[in-house]
């Protein structure tokens, strides 16, 4: 191994360690920050090192790519809104299973150019220079597998949460028609490992790789979306790792199976988080099986004005906000906390109380009150705010509806039966802030809005909250 | 050259790894780990490379050239979202308290 080998080697190494401790430092709020440079500072070292690989063609063409590539990757990432995080994690995520997939796609016919045969000793032999042996084959064919599915998995789920599709696609006899098609990627697989390395082979093999994943991910709703990323996401770090044994690159190898590993088990933890499990969102419909006769809920929703809100909140001695989905969708963040600062700055205590999936992602809700400027140490998790809520004089919803519905613990024919809630119905008042009527993102009614101690502030999210703060400013005088 | 049973070592030492990694991890930052995740397996870009620069018809030229772009915005867009993300953490009781929530 020449010097120069050496060098890359340990700048490969020097990544790799970089990845991980950069990942470790992004699992602790304080240290997050410094962990995403880290492992930044890894991604630059191992791309400068392979730049420098000696038996490197094209230098220039990867160059014009990578400058292309990371400029419009940069600039769409810098510009989008922080409502919109999930989808462009998704589209990244695709963008990454597609590359694996390429890679994949590149051996396999450069393979092919070869004439190989299987010989005895599990070895192929090849008339050009390489001599692929089995286990590279078929981890060059898993990694294409899984990488193909993962990108236009993802480029559907980036879709569906843009807005551009807003159908799910559902036929009879979906599940089976899927089911064929992978078999038939896998079929053409093994016969590609089994030495049939023809170039039609292969990209029909691709074709229905790719054809898997648009049709996997297209009948799953909007609701389960951010499991089926996450899924994704493990899958690409997968994808990786098999493509990096087939070129030998053990950055490659490292990086790509601790994402596999994390990723699987925070699509567990988010899979948990909603009550859901795996198999139930890639193969269940979300509120297609219309079960038992749903609970009847008596009662009215009664009204309230802005002013008798503000007043209430005012005088209170504690009060948490629950903030949702509806609250980031009509960006009220900056105004709920405008309104909760001067609450504060009455002597009033007040919380913010986060659901594990309030928003479109678990942990996205906590994004978008950050970049309001709400301190992290005002934000409480489901389980430390529960017991709370009977010593909470009011309890400001805006824009969540699921995740405080009391119907999750006492109706079991509800499909959200089971489903941990944030427990708001036992504060002394609630005031929900929403806009009209209508049922949440899962179509369920909620018993929380009929409660006695609930009263109905109608509104859009930042209007409803900037009259409370014109209210409590009325006050001050 | 690493052989079968080595590489297999490495994955299973590195999955661990992931594995404890995120643990335990709390609920908030679960998105902007998602994302951190996502940016690291943007290391494909390195493999990519080193597919096209090994790419022998233009044919395989022009899928690595796709591979490289992809990777590259994997890398670039996946950086730049989650470290928008933690940017905008912070505590409103600046380096004084050492505990993390």
């Amino acid at each position: 191994m020449g010097w120069l080998l050496v060098v890359i080697k340990a700048c490969y190494f020097l990544a790799a360690l970089l990845f991980i401790l950069g990942l470790k430092r992004m699992s602790s709020p304080r240290t997050a920050r410094g962990g995403i440079v880290w492992a930044g500072v890894g991604m630059l070292v191992a791309v400068l090192a392979t730049f420098a690989l000696p038996d490197m063609q094209h230098r220039g063409v990867i160059l014009a790519a990578v400058l292309i590539g990371v400029a419009a990757a940069w600039w769409s990432g810098r510009r989008v809104a922080m409502t919109a995080m999930p989808q462009m994690v998704a589209l990244y995520n695709g963008m990454g299973g597609g590359a694996a997939a390429a890679i994949g796609a590149t051996e396999l016919f450069s393979y092919a150019g070869k004439a190989v045969t299987l010989l005895d000793g599990d070895q192929f032999t090849a008339s050009g220079a390489s001599t692929p042996g089995l286990s590279q084959v078929t981890l060059a064919v898993l990694g294409a597998l899984i990488g193909s599915i993962s990108f236009s998995g993802s480029l559907i789920a980036f879709a569906k949460l843009q807005g551009w599709l807003d159908k799910r696609f559902v036929f009879p006899g979906q599940r089976v028609v899927n089911m064929l098609v992978l078999a038939g990627a896998a079929v053409l697989g093994a016969m590609i490992v089994g030495g049939q390395l023809s170039v039609p082979l292969i990209v029909v093999f691709f074709a229905l790789a790719l054809a898997f994943g648009l049709m996997m991910t297209l009948p799953i709703g909007g609701a389960d979306m951010p499991v089926v990323i996450s899924l994704y996401n493990a899958f690409t770090g997968l994808a990786v790792a098999f493509e990096g044994f087939v070129l030998q690159n053990e950055a490659m190898i490292i990086a790509g199976t601790v994402v596999g590993a994390a990723g699987t088990l925070l699509t567990q933890l988010m899979a948990k988080a909603m009550n859901r499990s795996i198999g139930n969102v890639l193969f269940g419909s979300f509120g297609a099986a219309a079960g038992a006769e749903a609970q009847a809920i008596g009662g009215s929703q009664k009204p309230i004005e802005a002013s008798d809100a503000a007043v209430m909140m005012a005088y209170a001695e504690r009060v948490v906000i629950v903030p949702g989905y509806g609250m980031a969708v009509a960006q009220a963040q900056h105004k709920v906390w405008e309104f909760a600062k001067l609450l504060i700055d009455r002597g009033v205590k007040v919380k913010f109380a986060i659901h594990p999936v309030a928003g479109r992602m678990p942990g996205h809700m906590n994004v978008l009150l950050a970049e309001a400027g709400v301190p992290y140490d005002l934000i409480a998790d489901m389980d430390d705010i529960n017991p709370e809520f009977p010593n909470t004089d009011v309890a400001l919803v805006i824009g969540a509806n699921d995740v405080v519905n009391p119907l999750a613990k006492t109706d079991p024919a509800s499909p959200i039966y089971g489903m941990p809630i944030l427990d708001v119905a036992a504060a002394k008042q609630v005031i929900v802030v929403k806009r009209g009527k209508g049922t949440g993102f899962a179509g369920i009614e909620n018993a929380l809005f009929y409660a006695d101690n609930a009263r109905m502030l109608y509104g859009d999210g930042q209007a409803a909250a900037g009259q409370l703060v014109t209210e409590l400013k009325s006050l001050e005088t | 050259m690493i052989d079968g049973f080595l590489a297999l070592y490495i994955f299973m030492l590195a999955a661990f790894t992931g594995y404890e990694i995120i643990a335990r991890v709390p609920v908030i930052l679960h998105t902007p780990l998602m994302s951190g995740s996502n940016f690291i397996h943007g290391i494909v870009l390195v493999g990519a490379m080193i597919a096209l620069g090994h790419a022998q018809t233009t044919f395989e030229m022009v899928i690595g050239f796709i591979g490289v772009l992809l990777g590259a915005g994997n890398a670039a867009g996946g950086y730049v979202v989650t470290e928008r993300m933690l940017e905008m953490f912070k505590s409103s009781k600046p380096a004084v308290s050492k505990e993390a929530k």
